[in-house]
């Protein structure tokens, strides 16, 4: 009798853990419900090829056009910007903490960093359009008050963080004999660092490279508020721009009639924002777990 | 036999009482040994006595241990190479180390052998010495079709004739080995003992090994350590068969360790 109702009991524990499980995924299938169907009403008022490959991105005035591709060179500019900052001196900073870092240095660096990663992306914004653009046009005067410079300089600042951590994990799980034999060999530092540990690490940097830039891609507040709101083709970091999350913020704030193209194209931004980071996150935990089962 | 016995051996590295510390405490206490030139001198004991360690501190390895101090000298070439103002890095070229686990570099054979003397600026006919290494290392044969593979494809047996090889490759004078066979299986491990026994024409060899009948068979010289002492030093021969110390003859014996 007992043991049929501690089984009971057991059994009931796993079904509402089980909800609550299925609570946080229903949202996301959710999410990809309602992207999936708005967009498919998108794209029955404008054809996937001119959303896709068309040059124009004019959804409020008429004539009204809805190619995608300045939003995506807009995204293109911030994400690459910020990759060219963020990722050498990210794996520089690891190899930093990891290799020549003494454990005091390290025990001061690594909260910092960390401290970097968790400040409002608001505040990260605040600080492109009131710091890094004046800072900009004092040597670049001819730029726009609004730009992807500035832009993809703080979202360089704000993957950073994410890049040097994931790195300085891969660095320290590498099996310690592997350095040793390099300064068996008679290897300076730097040899090692350079030769042997960023090698034998290269999956892992990889993937946490493309974590970063999925978080690049996504990045939403900081480049509202520096890169601007004007789409436009252009791969000129000094202009204003707009990047596709910026879009839906437009979009979201502004008053946007219900129904109609105008309307939708933020789930149809939405949707291939999406599906462009969930590729690039895929991949990353790819790169990850091959090199967690590939020996180093 | 008797030459073995000669006095006049010429010691190329001394330890001069020798006593190393991780923090507080004392892991050797000041240990007196000669290793002769172009012989095998094995360091034997049981866990923890230390044996490592002092293998470790003959090139400069136990710097990488932040809370790891010595005292006393270690001398090579007539310095103290323990004197912070020496540079490990070109110690090492000289003093090359053959570790635990096969740790080969994830790069091709052929660069595992060339990236020592590439690194160090002495690479010339890079051919040559990987072909030389690796006869030198007798594992020529078995990779010579594939040098441009991963050695990390490599057998675990392979991988650690690659290090040798590697180290090889240096032409340094003296090749420490800490317990190069224990992650290896019986077939690997004659391999890698009969090399030894070729080795030692050109090189000096110091080999801690946890493995009594190991050291028997590839030493010239024996030196057991217990409790971060040194119990007793001799050819081995005369030390396995004919063991002064009660201690020695316990742990040879089987009676622990």
């Amino acid at each position: 009798m007992t043991t049929d109702r501690l089984k009971i009991y057991d059994y009931s524990i796993a079904l509402v853990l089980l909800a609550i499980t299925l609570i946080s995924v229903s949202v996301t299938i959710v999410i990809m419900g309602i992207l999936g169907i708005e967009s498919y009403n998108f794209f029955q008022l404008v054809p996937v090829t001119d959303f896709l490959f068309g040059t124009q991105w004019e959804p409020f005035l008429e004539p009204k056009s809805f190619g995608v591709l300045p939003l995506i060179t807009g995204t293109l500019i911030i994400v690459i910007g910020s990759s060219i900052i963020a990722i050498p001196s990210g794996i520089v900073i690891a190899a930093y903490l990891n290799e020549y870092a003494s454990k005091k240095t390290r025990k001061i660096i690594k909260p910092l960093l960390e401290i970097l990663a968790g400040i409002p992306t608001v505040v990260y914004g605040y600080f492109a359009l009131t710091f890094i653009t004046p800072l900009i046009r004092n040597f670049l005067p001819d730029t726009q008050v609004f730009n992807g410079l500035s832009g993809a300089i703080v979202v360089g600042i704000m993957i950073l963080p994410m890049i040097s951590s994931l790195c300085d994990d891969a660095f320290s799980s590498l099996p310690s004999s592997l350095k040793q034999g390099g300064y068996a060999l008679g290897a300076m530092p730097f040899e090692v660092v350079s030769q042997v540990i960023i090698p034998a690490a290269k999956n892992r940097i990889g993937a946490s490279v493309i974590l970063a830039m999925s978080r690049a891609i996504g990045e939403t507040m900081a480049v509202t508020l520096a890169a601007g709101a004007t789409a436009k083709l252009t791969l000129n970091p000094l202009e204003s721009i707009q990047t596709m999350t910026a879009f839906i913020v437009q979009v979201s704030l502004g008053d946007t009639q219900q129904g109609g193209a105008a309307y939708l194209t933020c789930f149809s931004v939405a949707g291939l924002l999406f599906l462009i980071t969930f590729l690039l996150n895929i991949v990353g935990h790819k790169l990850m777990t091959q090199s967690k089962h590939g020996g180093f | 036999m008797t030459e073995l016995k000669d006095k006049d051996q010429q010691a190329i590295i001394q330890l001069k009482d020798l006593s190393i510390f991780y923090g507080d405490n004392q892991a050797v206490n000041k240990i007196n040994l000669d290793f002769y030139k172009n012989k095998v001198t094995a360091i034997i004991g049981p866990s923890g006595c230390g044996k490592s360690t002092v293998l470790r501190s003959i090139n400069r390895m136990n710097d990488f241990i932040d809370i790891l101090h010595t005292k006393g000298e270690v001398v090579y070439e007539n310095q103290n190479i323990l004197d912070k103002n020496l540079d490990p890095t070109r110690l090492r070229r000289d003093i090359g180390m053959v570790f635990q686990r096969p740790n080969p570099f994830p790069k091709s054979i052929y660069n595992n052998i060339i990236w020592g003397p590439k690194i160090n600026g002495f690479l010339k006919n890079p051919d040559e010495l990987v072909e030389k290494s690796l006869r030198r290392a007798a594992l020529w044969d078995e990779v010579k079709d594939r040098l441009h593979d991963s050695a990390l494809g490599l057998s675990g047996g392979q991988q650690q004739r690659l290090c040798i090889a590697r180290t090889v490759a240096m032409n340094p004078s003296v090749i420490l080995m800490d317990e190069p066979c224990s992650a290896l299986d019986p077939k690997a491990t004659i391999r890698i003992e009969n090399l030894i026994d070729e080795l030692k024409d050109d090189y000096t060899i110091l080999i801690v090994t946890h493995n009594m009948q190991q050291a028997a068979r590839v030493s010239d010289y024996t030196a057991f350590l217990y409790e971060g002492e040194l119990v007793e030093f001799g050819e081995t021969d005369g030390l396995f068969t004919n063991p002064v110390e009660k201690q020695t003859e316990d742990y040879i014996t089987g009676r622990f360790g």
